[in-house]
């Protein structure tokens, strides 16, 4: 790293470089048995300079061709944005821990093991259940360096498991999953295999539903395969400073639903989205997004944040081989006071949305969600009467979300990057 | 840059010495390069070049070990720990289906290479397209995405295969956004080709056209959700096909499930007379085009569905063998970094003699949908979104509603397929995206096609 930012320091005023490597091992099941092992090791180097005040960036899979990667990148300064920002100089980061290594420690048998109580817990009541999965462990390092002193460098631990199961009957296919992560192991599967079960009792017969808008609960996937979106792609500051964001010109209005709050929480501990800085060596900061429906913060890395003339969030993000963009680290949606099962039991007539496929296929920007309803069920009378097939469920996020009918008390994470409880909300447009 | 072909010969010299049913091993370097817009300003220029390779094992008695680095150091230690995951599997035995050891080598055309335009030329190109979006009225702002890349494998395995293959690859996406009172619209095109610089040049009309829709959509009404007679334009026929049929006839999802070998037995009515549906990668000059799968298969063409009947699917060597069906050619993996799976490579539905004024002629109320933003499929039901939409009444074009997602169910939506037209053309802009492996170079097409009671997501 050193001797990369030595040469891109002689031909450039300015330089960065950003170093992640990673050693990642998984057991894989297949038609209900152990199928794959795998192992990866990788690496990735990229550098970005300023070159008469513009930004260029290249980035290889390894530090050996340290001139290459200079010259590439100076190529591209050529052409590169104008640079509105510097590089941090050296901070003191606060510690949040997620680093665990007693990760590294879970043998393969056991990864092993898991999987299969997995896949035997959720099987047994439904012995025609096809499942996949896997359990998987990484240990990620990350270092950056930059030519005004900045420094930081961590270590992290991942591990995670999850499986799918498919019940075919006819041509009628049932797909369920759950999955959890975490900086430390998890050697308890009840979690994940308790929501399976549920799944699979919800889903055992199936019930028809009307078209018309109707109350619908949004469950901690549903929220993740519908709503989301949305929000992610209007709290980018870049979205915001282009003047695309719907709420762009919104911030301290009250926009969605006074019970509605919403934050970015990179400082979670033993959670895989937590770090000690961003991307580009900035201090990770809780930012609050939604307060109470009111709009209080967009979300930026340095350039974008420069350009906009305000501060970096701490939300720089790098894509592979890419140049850091402002992205959420996690959204956490504040949990409310209702149970999932008072919610089920305030609808005579409604839905359960546990997976909307294709949600975010339309017009994202715009707030619109409109999806095929993979797994839902139908709610009569109080009660969850069966699965909803063949039905599309549509709404806009700035209407539906502006009127809530109540946040569930239940969070829970989906993936990495979304806390949430179920949220109900009515009047939401449903075609079967 | 250390040379990935000498590396390989030495290590075919090696690989039947060790104690293995089978090993492969892929070494690949590639170069690629992304300019990107946001708004009226070029917003990234960056290059990355990679290096890096995997090693796949199987052994009597055991399963699949998988290996996968970045450093070239060591190889012989990555294959004993590929040998040693292999072992670690306890289970039925996996058997591949027999393909003949091939040497060979593929090597790009490059007459007409985006890695030989200069940058300045592509930002020349891209910036007069950005030019246009903006010089019409009621733009909030534009993205462009260009990406361009060469990549060079070599393949060995146990059998004494050893294929290098190059493949150069283009794709560009304009987005046009238009916004009006807290209200935000979008129009685009996708475009890409198996490394010909003229597919992204010559686009002035199209980004016109994409900044009208754009502000034109601000204005278009919401259709109605529920069933509709559609008609689909060749290139969100092709996302159709892919979506509707091309998953479901990946033979992963099939060979080990009882219940769905049952469903999707040879000879299955799934459509009309009139519906022929093929794939393949030895459809020459598409995106999804080349001569060797990712298991050293050759690329073969298959029709999946002839005259309505299913008659074949995609394999890999392992699904081949477990079904007794012929190797397809269809093993890919996206990089390095994934073993091969069953893929799609281009995809389309047969034209047959319909125009489209024959098509929507008969079509009291219905929905002419083109474009595309997307699709994905859970193998039953699907869905699939049109980048515009129109509404079409009393056999005529008439207004512009909003953009549309679609929905179907694998066993009825093909079968109310009732004209298919007679302009086959492709969509060469799409990826596709299968158990992390994303974005695969893919095409798919078809001609024009109506669809009876194709249910649409609405206010």
């Amino acid at each position: 790293m050193e001797e990369i930012l030595a040469k891109a320091k002689k031909v450039a005023q300015e330089a960065e470089v950003f170093l992640v490597s990673s050693e990642e091992t998984s057991v894989q099941f297949e038609a209900n048995r152990l199928k794959h092992v795998q192992s990866r090791q990788s690496q990735a180097v990229s550098l970005r300079v300023i070159k008469n005040g513009r930004i260029g960036y290249a980035s290889s899979t390894t530090t050996e061709n340290s001139q290459e990667l200079v010259n590439m990148a100076v190529e591209t300064a050529q052409f590169g944005q104008k640079a509105e920002f510097e590089f941090p100089s050296p901070t003191a980061y606060k510690g949040v821990r997620i680093f665990d290594a007693s990760v590294a420690k879970v043998s393969p048998e056991t990864m092993t093991g898991l999987g299969e109580k997995m896949i035997s817990t959720v099987r047994k009541g439904t012995p025609g259940l096809l499942c996949e999965g896997g359990v998987g462990r990484s240990t990620t390092t990350v270092s950056i360096m930059n030519s005004r002193g900045g420094q930081a460098s961590y270590k992290e631990s991942h591990f995670s498991l999850g499986i799918e199961g498919q019940l075919v009957r006819d041509t009628d296919m049932l797909f369920v999953g759950d999955s959890q992560s975490s900086c430390r192991p998890i050697l308890e599967t009840s979690e994940v295999t308790g929501i399976i079960l549920k799944q699979l009792e919800y889903a055992r017969t199936q019930a028809p539903v009307a078209t018309k808008p109707m109350p619908v609960i949004f469950t901690t996937q549903g929220v993740a395969s519908a709503l989301v979106s949305p929000l992610m792609a209007a709290f980018n500051g870049k979205t915001v400073l282009e003047g695309a964001s719907p709420i762009g010109s919104k911030l301290g209005q009250l926009v969605f639903d006074k019970r509605f709050s919403l934050r970015d929480d990179p400082l979670v501990s033993y959670r895989p989205s937590s770090r000690p800085c961003d991307d580009e060596g900035v201090p990770s900061q809780r930012t609050p997004l939604v307060t109470r429906g009111v709009i209080s913060n967009f979300l930026y890395d340095l350039q974008t944040a420069g350009l906009a003339k305000t501060k970096s969030t701490g939300n720089g993000s790098r894509g592979r081989g890419a140049l850091p963009a402002p992205s959420p680290s996690a959204f956490i949606i504040t949990p409310g006071k209702t149970t999932f099962d008072e919610m089920v039991s305030d609808i005579k007539e409604g839905l359960v949305v546990e997976q909307l496929m294709g949600a975010t296929q339309g017009n994202v920007l715009g707030g619109d969600f409109s999806g095929n309803l993979l797994l839902g069920y139908k709610i009569e009378n109080g009660k969850i009467v069966g699965r909803v097939k063949d039905t599309m469920v549509s709404g806009n996020i700035y209407k539906l979300l502006k009127d809530i009918a109540a946040i569930g008390s239940e969070s829970r994470w989906e993936g990495s990057f979304l806390n949430t409880p179920p949220i109900y909300l009515t009047n939401v447009s449903v075609a079967s | 840059m250390p040379n990935i072909e000498e590396i390989g010969q030495e290590l075919a010299k090696k690989l039947p010495k060790y104690d293995a049913e089978y090993i492969e091993v892929r070494l690949e370097e590639s170069q690629t390069g992304n300019i990107s817009y946001r708004g009226k300003k070029l917003e990234a220029v960056t290059r990355s070049a990679s290096v890096g390779g995997n090693v796949r094992a199987l052994v009597k008695g055991g399963g699949w070990g998988f290996v996968s680095f970045n450093s070239l150091e060591d190889l012989p230690k990555r294959i004993e720990a590929a040998i040693k995951q292999a072992r670690f599997v306890k289970g039925e035995a996996i058997k591949l289906a027999e393909v003949k050891p091939v040497s060979d080598t593929v090597l790009a055309d490059k007459t007409n290479s985006p890695m030989a335009v200069s940058l300045t030329e592509k930002k020349e190109l891209l910036d007069g397209y950005n030019n246009i979006i903006w010089s019409t009225k009621g733009i909030q702002t534009s993205s462009i995405g260009y990406g361009d890349g060469q990549r060079k494998t070599v393949f060995l395995n146990s059998a004494g295969s050893f294929i290098v293959q190059e493949r150069i690859d283009v794709n560009m996406r304009l987005n046009a956004v238009a916004a009006k009172d807290g209200d935000v619209q979008q129009a685009g095109v996708s475009l890409g080709s198996r490394g010909n610089f003229a597919a992204v040049r010559g686009l002035d009309k199209k980004a016109k056209e994409i900044a009208e829709l754009a502000v034109e959509m601000l204005a278009a009404p919401q259709v109605k959700g529920g069933e509709y007679t559609v008609v689909l334009d060749p290139v969100l026929a092709g996302v159709f096909v892919h979506e509707a049929f091309g998953h479901l006839s990946e033979a992963d999802f099939v060979y080990e499930n009882e219940q769905v070998r049952q469903l999707m037995k040879l000879g299955k009515v799934f459509g009309g007379k009139e519906l022929n549906i093929v794939d393949g990668a030895a459809v020459p000059g598409l995106r999804g085009s080349f001569k060797y799968d990712d298991e050293g298969t050759p690329a073969t063409k298959t029709y999946l569905i002839r005259e309505g009947k299913l008659t074949g699917r995609l394999h890999s060597r392992e699904t081949a063998a477990k079904m007794g069906e012929p190797p397809s050619g269809n093993a890919r993996a996206i990089s390095y970094r994934f073993p091969p799976i069953v893929r799609m490579t281009n995809t389309y539905i047969e034209p047959r003699s319909a125009s489209f004024q024959d098509i929507i002629a008969d079509v009291k109320e219905g929905v002419y949908v083109k474009n595309w933003y997307g699709g994905t499929t859970s193998m039953e039901m699907f869905t699939f979104s049109a980048g515009e939409a129109y509404m079409i009444r009393n056999g005529k074009l008439a207004e512009t509603v909003r953009p549309v997602v679609l929905t179907g169910n694998v066993f009825n939506t093909l079968k109310n397929i009732d004209a298919i037209g007679n302009d086959l053309d492709f969509n060469q802009g799409g990826g596709c995206g299968k158990a992390g492996q994303s974005p695969l170079p893919v095409s798919n097409g078809s001609a024009h096609i109506r669809i009876q009671h194709c249910l649409l997501g609405g206010k």
